[in-house]
């Protein structure tokens, strides 16, 4: 499993999933807070290509031997990828959460949005609470 | 704070589990480690080496009198007067109407002397049941459960772990024995929750500790309640909250063969003429998804059952469960669909155990 860290270029929704905006592109994925209050992710259920994602509605469920957690749209958007070497690698979600173990690409809908989701700063702050 | 973590028990091994970094959680009104390491990690080390789980929150009864047995005969599904000396036994304790009030172990430590070990959750209503029943035998059902710490050693490698530690003889599979283990006085018990090999120590809560660091420091490696329960699914042991409950009867539940009608026990009556009309069955899925408990079974499309036990099966990889089913579906090899959170994912009805440790090797 990874070590604690939040990276300083990802935008975070309180939900503990991040952001990674590249143009009109986000990426997708869930926190290391995340990954590890629901232990080992035996199984993600990925979206379907093409979905409509609304910010701050569940798009996915990554589920652990023991518990079920819903995956948080931070953006609104249309799914446009999808990380499919997690269906038989799920655990890279917790090994590298801001890397291979990404969830989904979406193209955004409503850059304005991306003005409500937490910088680092704000992220970590809300951690401590 | 909450009220609620406060009133929380905690087991002699409470500082252990803290120290050892492992997910302490609210469990039938104890606080007890779900895992220490990861739940995959810790069923698999049980399945190819051995794990020490810490179940003091489990309660203990303790029958004496010269009516013990014709007393635990009277309230327990199975024969007690099969228990020989030293021998244990599982049974179910039934209302009169056949519902399930608790799943048991009982172990025949003397001539007119037994032990029964309950569940945490039903402990208190099991010790009020035994009292109530049994006013008119000579029999005194005590509730020792203060006096036990329990911790389950199981595995390939358990036996040998405790035979560098016990100073006496061993358990045999279903038998108890005395002895010391580490230096503390122990009563070994042949039996375990895994489908592994390995015992049962019930120990004064004061000597515990002592034990635990010796196993630990022998190669057993301390295990969750997470690879508790999912080492018990994948060999079909019942779950009394999941699998069992007031709301079913042990015909339903499969355990039929633990109900001996002749006995007269309570219940007995009830179950003499029953005629069910569902039936606890394991399944296993045959594409991705994980079943939980509550997800609705359908059979030919249409919702006929409910899961109620459902995981990850760690050596199989697939998702595994128990479900109630209707009669007609309840042979292996019957498809089945189990709707989980809305997806309808496929499974098949299984013969049990799901995992048969001398057919298959962990992956």
């Amino acid at each position: 499993m990874a070590d604690e860290s939040y990276p300083d270029d990802l935008l975070y929704h309180p939900e503990h999933d991040w952001a990674r905006i590249e143009g009109e592109i986000a990426t997708l994925g869930i926190t290391w807070y995340a990954q590890d209050a629901l232990g080992e992710v035996v199984f993600f259920d990925p979206p379907a290509l093409g979905a409509t994602l609304k910010a701050n509605e569940s798009y996915a469920e990554v589920e652990s031997v023991k518990a079920v957690s819903d995956v948080f749209a931070p953006l609104s958007g249309e799914i446009v990828e999808v990380n499919d070497t997690l269906s038989d690698a799920p655990d890279t979600i917790n090994a590298d959460p801001y890397g291979d173990g990404w969830l989904a690409k979406i193209k955004l809908s409503d850059e304005g949005e991306k003005s409500s989701l937490l910088d680092v700063g704000a992220y970590k702050g809300l951690l401590k609470q | 704070m909450s009220p609620a973590t406060e009133t929380l028990r905690r087991t002699p091994l409470y500082d252990r589990h803290e120290a050892a970094g492992a997910k302490l959680v609210p469990f039938a009104g104890w606080e007890m480690p779900v895992q220490y390491e990861g739940i995959k990690e810790e069923h698999l080390n049980v399945r190819e080496h051995a794990g020490v789980f810490d179940v003091s929150h489990m309660g203990e009864i303790e029958t004496r009198g010269r009516e013990a047995e014709a007393f635990l005969q009277h309230v327990l599904s199975n024969d007690v007067t099969e228990i020989a000396e030293r021998g244990a036994q599982y049974a179910a304790l039934c209302r009169e109407d056949g519902g399930v009030l608790d799943d048991l172990f009982t172990y025949r430590l003397g001539s007119d002397r037994y032990l029964t070990v309950t569940n945490a959750s039903n402990h208190e209503r099991d010790h009020a049941w035994f009292s109530e029943r049994g006013a008119g035998f000579d029999a005194d059902p005590r509730d020792v459960a203060a006096d036990w710490a329990m911790l389950a050693l199981q595995g390939p490698a358990a036996r040998t772990i405790l035979a560098g530690l016990i100073d006496g003889e061993s358990a045999e599979r279903m038998r108890t024995t005395e002895a010391e283990v580490a230096g503390v006085d122990c009563l070994v018990c042949g039996t375990g929750y895994t489908g592994e090999d390995g015992v049962e120590l019930l120990i004064a809560p004061d000597g515990a500790g002592e034990v635990w660091d010796a196993l630990v420091a022998a190669g057993a490696k301390p295990a969750g309640l997470g690879a508790r329960d999912t080492l018990r699914l994948e060999v079909c042991f019942h779950l009394y909250g999941n699998d069992l409950s007031e709301d079913r009867n042990p015909i339903e539940a499969g355990l039929g063969w633990a109900c001996k009608l002749d006995t007269d026990f309570i219940g007995a009556e009830a179950l003499r003429d029953f005629e069910p009309a569902q039936r606890i069955v394991p399944f296993a899925f045959t594409g991705s998804g994980i079943p939980r408990p509550g997800n609705p079974v359908l059979v030919g499309g249409v919702e006929r059952g409910i899961v109620t036990s459902g995981s990850l099966s760690p050596c199989l990889g697939i998702g595994i469960g128990m479900a109630y089913v209707p009669l007609g579906a309840t042979e292996p090899g019957t498809p089945i669909e189990i709707d989980v959170r809305g997806k309808r994912r496929a499974a098949e009805v299984r013969e049990k155990p799901l995992y048969d440790k001398d057919k298959e090797t962990p992956e």
